[in-house]
C-alpha cells in the first residue's frame, strides 16, 4: 500500500503516561492500538516481539488500549486489568499473559493472573470491581478514534498510521525504513 | 465510469452541495429518508459490502464510537448495495445500533447521486459525508477501497459544524 497524502496521524503524541518498551530516544516508535480479546491482536503479539528483537534498541514499542467492547465482552475489563498491573509495575507482563490466555478473560481469571505475576491481587480485584481504570482505557480509546484507528490492531510508525501489512517481514521493512 | 447517469466530473459531492434526498429500506419492512433528520447532522457512510472478515470493520468500529457521534446530536447511516435481509443479518451479528440502508433497487442509485458508485465492481466507494441540519454537504471523503478510513475525519467535520454554530 502506498502512503497517502492524508494518511492518518497520531493525534496524541507519545508521552510519559504511555506504556513503553524500549528507549525513549529510539529512532523509531511503534504504537499499537490493541484489544486483548481480539484474535488479530493476538496474532500480532509475537510479530511485535519479533520486530523488537530485530530492531533492538532502535525501536520503542507503545501499547494503547482500543477495546471493541461491543464485539468482545471481556476486552474492556482485560484492559483495566492491564492498567491495574501497570500501577504495580507489571504492565507488559500482564499484557503478555492476557494475550497468552485470551480465551480465559473472566474477572476471576484476571485476578488469578495478577496473583501469578506476584501482584497484590486483592488490589487488582478491587480496581476491576470499581472500574478504577476505566477512564484511562477510555482515554486511550478516544485518542485512537481521533488518530484514525480503524480496527484492531492499528499500528502507527513514528506517528503515521501504517496501512500496509503487519506480517513480520513487511512490518520490519517499514520500521527499518523509518529508522533510516 | 461507463455509467451515463454518473456526474460528469466524477468524485464525491463536494462541501457546499445540497445533499440529494433519498428514501431507502433500513429493514425488510421499514424505510429511512434523509429528510427525517432535518435539524441535525447526518453522517452518511457508504461502504462496499457487509461481512468484511476483520474485527472492528468499519461499521463495527462506528458502532463503538456511536456515543461520540451522538454527543454532536448526529445521526449515523450506513449505506451499501446489499439487500435489507443481508443488512439485517449483518447488523444482528455485529450488534449494530444504527441503521444500514439498502441501496439495492435500483442498484446504487443513491451512491450514484452522491458520486460514489463504482460501476466496474457494482459496489459503492468507501465514502463518508457529513451533512448539516439544513441538508447541505459539509465534508466528504473517499478512502482507498481497501482502507477503512476510521472516524477521525468525521469527528473533525462535526467539530467544525459545532464551531460554526457557536461562532
Amino acid at each position: 500500500m502506498t502512503k497517502h497524502r492524508d494518511v492518518a496521524a497520531l493525534a496524541i503524541p507519545v508521552d510519559a503516561h504511555d506504556h513503553a518498551a524500549g528507549r525513549p530516544d529510539a529512532p523509531v516508535t511503534l504504537v499499537e492500538y490493541g484489544d486483548f480479546e481480539c484474535p488479530h491482536c493476538r496474532k500480532a503479539w509475537p510479530i511485535v516481539k519479533a520486530v523488537q528483537h530485530r530492531l533492538g534498541t532502535r525501536l520503542r514499542v507503545i501499547f494503547r488500549h482500543f477495546p471493541l467492547k461491543e464485539l468482545h465482552e471481556h476486552a474492556e475489563h482485560a484492559a483495566e486489568a492491564a492498567e491495574a498491573a501497570a500501577v504495580q509495575g507489571k504492565f507488559w507482563e500482564m499484557h503478555d499473559r492476557l494475550f497468552e490466555r485470551q480465551f480465559a478473560l473472566e474477572d476471576e481469571q484476571l485476578t488469578e493472573y495478577a496473583q501469578d505475576l506476584g501482584l497484590d491481587a486483592a488490589r487488582v480485584a478491587q480496581a476491576l470491581a470499581a472500574h478504577t481504570y476505566k477512564p484511562n482505557v477510555r482515554e486511550d480509546f478516544m485518542s485512537g478514534v481521533r488518530s484514525g484507528v480503524n480496527g484492531t490492531p492499528t499500528f502507527f510508525i513514528n506517528g503515521l498510521r501504517h496501512d500496509g501489512s503487519w506480517d513480520e517481514e513487511p512490518l520490519a521493512a517499514a520500521l527499518e525504513q523509518a529508522a533510516r | 465510469m461507463t455509467d451515463k447517469t454518473a456526474r460528469p466530473t466524477g468524485g464525491p459531492l463536494p462541501p457546499g452541495t445540497r445533499a440529494p434526498d433519498f428514501t431507502l429500506p433500513s429493514t425488510p419492512g421499514q424505510t429511512v429518508s434523509l429528510h427525517d433528520f432535518r435539524g441535525r447532522p447526518v453522517i452518511l457512510a457508504f461502504y462496499p459490502a457487509d461481512w468484511s472478515p476483520v474485527c472492528g470493520d468499519q461499521m463495527a468500529l462506528y458502532n463503538e464510537i456511536l456515543p461520540e457521534f451522538e454527543r454532536y446530536g448526529a445521526a449515523l447511516l450506513g449505506v451499501s448495495v446489499d439487500g435489507a435481509w443481508c443488512h439485517k443479518a449483518f447488523s444482528e451479528n455485529r450488534k449494530l445500533r444504527f441503521p444500514l440502508l439498502a441501496d439495492f433497487e435500483p442498484k446504487g442509485a443513491v451512491a450514484r447521486g452522491y458520486g460514489v458508485y463504482r460501476a466496474a465492481e457494482g459496489t459503492t466507494e468507501r465514502a463518508l459525508f457529513v451533512i448539516d441540519g439544513a441538508g447541505v454537504v459539509r465534508w466528504s471523503y473517499v478512502s482507498p477501497i481497501g482502507v477503512n478510513p476510521g472516524a477521525d475525519g468525521i469527528l473533525r467535520a462535526l467539530d467544525a459544524l459545532d464551531a460554526k454554530k457557536k461562532g
